[in-house]
């Protein structure tokens, strides 16, 4: 980074500068929401971290390796499931299988959360290298559909598998692991992942598969190689994800990893720009707490006039509103492709103040 | 012909290309030695496009071989062919949309910083120190083709010329042993023409080049060509030094028609 930004050594630093307060009064911010807040406010908090590492893995496949994939909440399915099984006592698991006894290699497996975190990871990955290989042969709207099936399958799957999974039942009392600082260090790695990623050669690579694949193959890219390493990764970062949601709600069942689930997080990375880090960032927080705030929405309402019932999904009407609203006037979401800076937040103010300007 | 066959490049060996009935090649037999310009000329249509696809593997041909330094590489992936040392443009320019001039130049390098996932990321001591010599070495390619004053600016923001300019000195990034060129000049002037000819000559006298490239416009590649191949409808109608074809009675009946 030294060498490739090195020019202006002045200006760096106070951005540097800013940077640290930033990341500090962040830190400040967590702590003392861990403190004073509320556990709705804190479960509010929590989400918003859970969603900011589902949406960069969204966006690492949809807006810098330009793949379309609808399969995602499959991948937080395996995460979620795989985490839980790992973490759960032998004695919960009793307990969770009445039905159909679990199978018995899975009946005593216990590990501490870290481990099983990871491993979920891993198994998430490995699945998405399994459909990606043969998926990623297709292109735009048929990838679409294709990893939409397969995230439907994994989800039927799950339900079939009753030995293993608890089928339609879901598991529930999974150990509350996903606290606010595990959940906030997750979404902290991530984002840092991603931003190292997207500055190397790796990330260079991806961003040319997604602006030109006969180019980018043109100039020695393994265009193939490319596709399935950033499918894997996705697919890694959305079962962390899984794990993190499962173990934050307690309770995990296929219905949650619908394809509506898909939807939201696609939702946030539009909205925030695809292809950039920050907008992710930034639409992941604004949405889940919009998601929160609006809930009143769907509830008896007694407007001045006339009294709602109650209307449940008035909320998403909001939100499909708010995405028509950036489609129109805001084709590329909040951020576009660029990412935040201290010299774009600079540039914005001192627009604003010459327009002050002119206009007298 | 058989004075000295190491000194081969690139050569064709029968080969055809066939779209459903259609033949957009047909029994090109191409040689092309080294340090040589040669020129593949012909009318709109006449697949010389296809010509290149064929031999930087985008489309496998339904007959014939592609021998590169004697070797055959038919059947092989763009990326493995590029990595051989075979680079192209493209006649209608495809640069990354997104990207500064320099970062262009730089993906071309991907392959030379030859990374992992993990080892890019995480900016590991060998990654780092391929990265800066990949910067430095693009940094040294658009000195010397005078675009380093624009390294930072968008590369589709360029003028049209200078994004011609941009594509091939990508090019030139992935360390080619011969770079092929598609219509080069479309859309120039004669002026920007003659200069880019020149452009060419410079660079394969510079990096040691052997330059293989298609011309609509036969005038255009008259003056830098030592060799053409003149293709009309897919079959090769003639082939020899820029004089002899430029009186080929078939050449000129491809060019100009009869009625």
């Amino acid at each position: 980074m030294k060498a490739t930004t090195g020019k202006r050594p002045f200006a760096l630093t106070r951005n540097r500068l800013l940077t640290i307060i930033a990341l500090a009064a962040f830190a400040v911010l967590a702590i003392i929401a861990n403190s004073f807040f509320d556990a709705f406010m804190l479960r509010v908090f929590n989400m918003c971290a859970i969603y900011i590492v589902l949406a960069l893995s969204l966006n690492l496949l949809n807006g810098f390796t330009g793949l379309f994939s609808l399969g995602h909440a499959g991948f937080m399915a395996v995460g979620a499931y795989v985490c839980a099984l790992l973490t759960m006592t032998p004695e919960l698991k009793e307990m969770n299988y009445f039905l159909v006894p679990i199978v018995p290699w899975l009946r005593n497996i216990t590990i501490p959360f870290l481990p099983a975190i990871l491993i979920a990871g891993l198994a998430s990955a490995f699945v998405g290298f399994l459909i990606g290989a043969p998926v990623l042969r297709l292109r735009d709207d048929y990838l679409a559909i294709a990893t939409l099936g397969f995230g439907e399958i994994i989800r039927v799957l799950i339900t079939n598998a009753q030995p293993i999974t608890n089928g339609a039942q879901g598991l529930k009392g999974l150990p509350r692991y996903a606290t606010t600082f595990s959940v906030g260090v997750a979404a902290g790695i991530v984002t840092l992942f991603m931003v190292l990623l997207m500055r190397s050669s790796y990330g260079r690579a991806m961003k040319a598969v997604r602006d030109d694949e006969l180019a980018a193959e043109a100039m020695g890219i393994n265009v193939f190689r490319v596709k399935v390493t950033s499918f894997t990764v996705s697919s890694f970062l959305a079962g962390v994800g899984g794990a993190l949601l499962g173990h934050m709600i307690t309770t995990i069942d296929p219905k949650m990893f619908t394809f509506m689930l898909t939807f939201n997080i696609l939702l946030i990375v539009v909205l925030g720009g695809i292809g950039s880090i920050s907008g992710s960032v930034i639409s992941a927080i604004v949405v889940t707490i919009l998601m929160e705030a609006l809930r009143f929405l769907d509830e008896p309402m007694n407007l001045i006039f006339f009294k709602t019932e109650g209307l449940p999904g008035l909320r998403m009407v909001v939100f499909s509103i708010l995405l028509m609203v950036m489609v129109i006037y805001r084709q590329r979401g909040l951020m576009g492709n660029k990412e935040f800076s201290w010299d774009m937040l600079q540039g914005l103010f001192v627009k604003k103040g010459r327009k002050e300007g002119d206009h007298v | 012909m058989s004075e000295n066959t190491s000194d081969l490049m690139l050569s064709t060996a029968h080969l055809t290309m066939k779209f459903g009935g259609l033949t957009a090649v047909s029994d090109l037999n191409l040689e092309i030695r080294k340090n040589e310009i040669v020129g593949l000329i012909g009318p709109n249509g006449a697949g010389k496009t296809t010509a290149f696809n064929v031999i930087t593997g985008m489309y496998y041909p339904t007959e014939g071989k592609v021998l590169f330094k004697g070797r055959n590489i038919t059947g092989l992936k763009p990326h493995s062919i590029t990595a051989l040392g075979i680079a192209r443009t493209f006649q209608n320019i495809r640069l990354f949309k997104e990207m500064s001039v320099l970062e262009n130049v730089l993906v071309a390098c991907h392959m030379s910083i030859n990374t992992g996932i993990f080892g890019a990321t995480l900016h590991l001591p060998g990654y780092r120190s391929r990265e800066s010599e990949a910067r430095r070495f693009s940094m040294e390619l658009l000195e010397k083709v005078g675009l380093v004053h624009l390294a930072y600016e968008k590369g589709t923001s360029l003028p049209y010329g200078q994004q011609r300019r941009l594509e091939i000195v990508r090019a030139l990034a992935t360390k080619p042993k011969i770079l092929l060129l598609d219509e080069p000049a479309a859309g120039m002037n004669p002026q920007e023409s003659r200069e880019l000819m020149d452009f060419i000559r410079k660079i394969r006298d510079e990096f040691d080049l052997t330059i293989f490239l298609i011309e609509h416009h036969m005038q255009v590649v008259m003056g830098v060509c030592e060799h053409m191949y003149v293709l009309d409808y897919g079959v090769t109608i003639a082939h020899g030094d820029p004089a002899s074809i430029q009186k080929n009675p078939k050449v000129i009946e491809a060019y100009l028609g009869v009625d």
